[in-house]
């Protein structure tokens, strides 16, 4: 089995290499050809190691590939765990990745820059899979740049528009500012266990579980919440989340597959994977799992808020995906888990789907992303459609659909957990959903139903794009139904046994699992919660503002305009960080310039130095008469202060 | 009267303080210089004598003989060095001479 964990590694790496590098040999064709044959290998022996590790009942398979250092006693390797929730991530990354590839021929068709697209893409691919792969931190944390870098590189994929290179900047320097603590957090792995390896960390860590730190010269600080603490900063910055989430909506200037694949259903998930895989030491620490849970409901509510307000299709699913981003990491917070990815999984297949449609959308409207020229595309774009109304009904949690499932563990996990900051959390979480579902069906309804807004040139030209573009979403559209009936085993079932540790004063998963007696049953229970009817609100909502009497959203806006403003504005939090942390970078900069450059080395050190030889050079130079009797005089002076300290200070012998 | 050796002494240093004087002072003639120089060595002279006759060590009038051939020799050499210097540069005043000024 060793080879095919490899081979499914590095198929996409080949593809990456052999599309970038040889892309002028093999032409667009090729380069499409490559790339989705190597994602497509992996995904085929993804399916293999699923039948190896989830069906048979493998061993968890847990070895190094190769050493690549080895310093002060520490191991640095390449290494394999592949355990079920690897394999399920594989699945989920390489199923999305694969259907983003067949639509990408699709979507790119006309750009130039096509094999470099697939190149990435392709390269993405073997980043992520090398992330989820990982034995040890060290990996894990190549494969968390490498998803950052090539992140960086499609946001900014069209780099002649200044947007989308200052977009890409945006991103990379947010997500550095997450990496700091993550690379903080594996120091002080290392300082504590004096190992990167996954298997020993856990082992050692419940014996850590009363370690202090002193951060702060007085301060004793549990050493398992300040480590907790620091590795989620890291999965922050890469999953969006409140305050470092300014990055995701401004990464959608990238192309809209890579909106698709990077910035909703895999990558921004790094850091939700990276949460679950370390439940050994979150667990330890109830400070940091409070700090997730009330993180997550934050980014949850606040975030959907802004969906409603957003006018361009991209963003609205953005702020969506951020909103989602926000209930998985609440559902970390809570202890459950499982919960978290099995959101994950089932979002991957319906926020692939939705911004898939969404590109779809923007092909027929000749790349115009404003929802306000949209409308009654549902005669022009069956499919289109279709497969939206499944993805939207998915993310808002209707009843039988996947989301609803995970989305609706999530709510009453947290209705469950007992840590301080749960109660916020449940509250937030559920006026999430009423929130999720009005953006959705907002978009929903602006973009497919109504009277047509755009102009005649583009609706005579409204078709439904090639099979290429379809297909995936027609893929898409089947698992975003389907895969909550996974819940059984996923959530409730003992599908994580081993690979996710929860004590028993945080098992919510474990106390749910009591009255848990099969998915239909399931939304009978639901039927007795709010969520359902909170949700259903949602779209009553969205089709009375936006179908029904349109004139009341403006009217909302200009009555609430200071509200309206403020979501319209993002909470600021953008110009926050424009005055505050780029305004006083510069800041900083400048007066560092002025005062250590130009004042103290240039004006001090350099010419100052200079100028004080000048000046003393200035006045020892008047000594220099010239004339023959100064220097004799000079002489004699000289003559007499040696004769003179000789017979004062001679040594009396 | 009798003369004791600090009555040498005395004049000798007076001799000295004079040339010292002269090089120091003068800022006329290069010439004058040269003589202080002379008046210099005289002085010195005078210290050998002085000694030589009160400690009864004939030796330090021998020196004497030396620096007084050395002291011509020395004075034939400046006058050269001085008509060579004027021809150049058609003076021989003293303060006009800052060839080493810095």
């Amino acid at each position: 089995m060793e080879n095919v964990y490899l081979a499914i590694v590095l198929a996409p790496l080949l593809g990456a290499i052999l599309a970038g590098l040889f892309g002028k040999v093999i032409g667009r064709a090729g380069a499409h050809w490559v790339t989705i044959l190597g994602v497509a290998t992996s995904f085929v022996l993804s399916l293999v190691v699923f039948n190896h590790i989830v069906i048979n009942g493998a061993e968890t398979f847990n070895g190094p590939v190769y050493t690549w250092m080895v310093a002060d006693g520490i191991d640095m390797q390449i290494g394999f765990l592949v355990d079920k929730l690897t394999t399920l991530m594989l699945l989920v990354v390489t199923f999305v990745s694969l259907m983003v590839h067949i639509y990408t021929i699709g979507y790119m068709s006309d750009d130039p820059g096509y094999q470099r697209f697939f190149s990435y893409i392709a390269l993405f691919t073997f980043s992520m899979l090398m992330l989820v792969m990982s034995n040890n931190f060290l990996q894990l944390f190549f494969g968390w740049e490498a998803v950052g870098l090539v992140s960086y590189l499609l946001i900014g994929f069209w780099y002649k528009r200044p947007s989308a290179i200052f977009a890409n900047l945006k991103a990379f320097l947010v997500n550095r500012v997450g990496d700091f603590g993550f690379l903080l957090g594996i120091a002080a792995i290392v300082m504590f266990f004096n190992t990167l390896d996954y298997a020993e960390v856990f082992a050692a860590a419940p014996s850590m579980a009363d370690a202090s730190i002193e951060v702060f010269a007085g301060t004793q600080w549990s050493a398992m919440t300040v480590i907790c603490i620091l590795l989620f900063i890291g999965a922050m910055g890469k999953s969006a989340q409140v305050p470092l989430h300014v990055w995701l909506p401004d990464s959608m200037e990238g192309p809209t597959p890579i909106s698709a694949l990077i910035h909703a259903a895999t990558m921004v998930t790094a850091g939700i994977f990276m949460v679950a895989r370390m439940s050994p030491l979150f667990e330890l620490s109830e400070t940091a799992l409070s700090f997730v849970l009330v993180i997550g409901s934050i980014t949850a509510l606040f975030m959907g808020f802004l969906g409603l307000v957003q006018n361009d299709i991209k963003r609205v699913v953005a702020y969506s995906t951020l909103s989602q981003l926000g209930y998985m990491t609440v559902a970390l917070g809570a202890s459950a888990y499982a919960a978290g990815i099995f959101h994950l999984m089932t979002h991957a297949f319906f926020k692939a789907l939705l911004f898939l449609a969404a590109g779809s959308v923007i092909i027929a409207m000749h790349h115009d992303q404003d929802m306000r020229n949209m409308g009654g595309l549902r005669k022009y774009m069956p499919i289109t459609w279709i497969t939206s109304l499944i993805g939207s009904l998915a993310l808002i949690g209707t009843p039988f659909f996947a989301g609803f499932y995970s989305k609706d563990t999530i709510i009453e996990a947290v209705h469950h957990s007992q840590l301080p900051g749960a109660g916020i959390a449940y509250w937030a979480v559920l006026l999430g959903v009423f929130v999720t579902a009005l953006y959705s069906f907002r978009m929903y309804f602006m973009v497919f139903h109504g009277k047509p807004r755009m102009d005649d040139h583009t609706r005579e030209h409204l078709h439904e794009p090639p099979w290429v573009v379809t297909v995936p979403l027609i893929l898409l559209a089947i698992p975003s139904v389907l895969a909550g009936y996974l819940i059984d085993p996923v959530v409730f079932g003992n599908y994580f046994d081993g690979v996710i540790h929860v004590l028993p004063g945080h098992d919510v998963i474990g106390e749910m699992a009591a009255h848990f007696h099969g998915p239909i049953a399931f939304v009978g229970h639901a039927l007795g919660g709010p969520a359902v009817y909170l949700a259903a609100a949602g779209v009553f909502t969205a089709w009375y503002i936006y179908m029904k009497n349109p004139a009341i959203a403006d009217q909302a806006a200009r009555r609430f305009s200071h509200v309206y403003k403020t979501l319209v504005n993002k909470y600021y939090a953008d110009d926050f960080n424009q005055t505050v942390f780029a305004g006083g970078a510069r800041g900083a900069g400048w007066t560092l310039w002025k005062l250590g450059d130009v004042l103290l080395i240039d004006g001090l050190l350099v010419n100052g130095s200079a100028k004080v030889v000048g000046w003393l050079s200035g006045i020892v130079r008047q000594l220099q008469t010239g004339y023959l009797y100064t220097y004799a005089f000079s002489m004699i002076i000289g003559l007499l202060l040696l004769l003179s300290w000789f017979i004062w200070f001679a040594p009396a012998t | 009267m009798l003369m004791v050796l600090s009555d040498f002494l005395i004049l000798g240093a007076v001799l000295f303080g004079l040339s010292v004087a002269g090089i120091f002072i003068n800022r006329k003639n290069v010439i004058i210089l040269l003589m202080a120089i002379e008046l210099m060595l005289l002085a010195v002279n005078m210290n050998f004598i002085a000694f030589s006759y009160f400690l009864g060590d004939i030796s330090g009038q021998v020196f004497v003989f030396f620096i007084l051939t050395v002291a011509a020799a020395e004075a034939a050499i400046g006058l050269a060095i001085l008509v060579v210097l004027f021809r150049n540069r058609q003076t021989i005043n003293v303060d006009d001479l800052d060839g080493l000024k810095g």
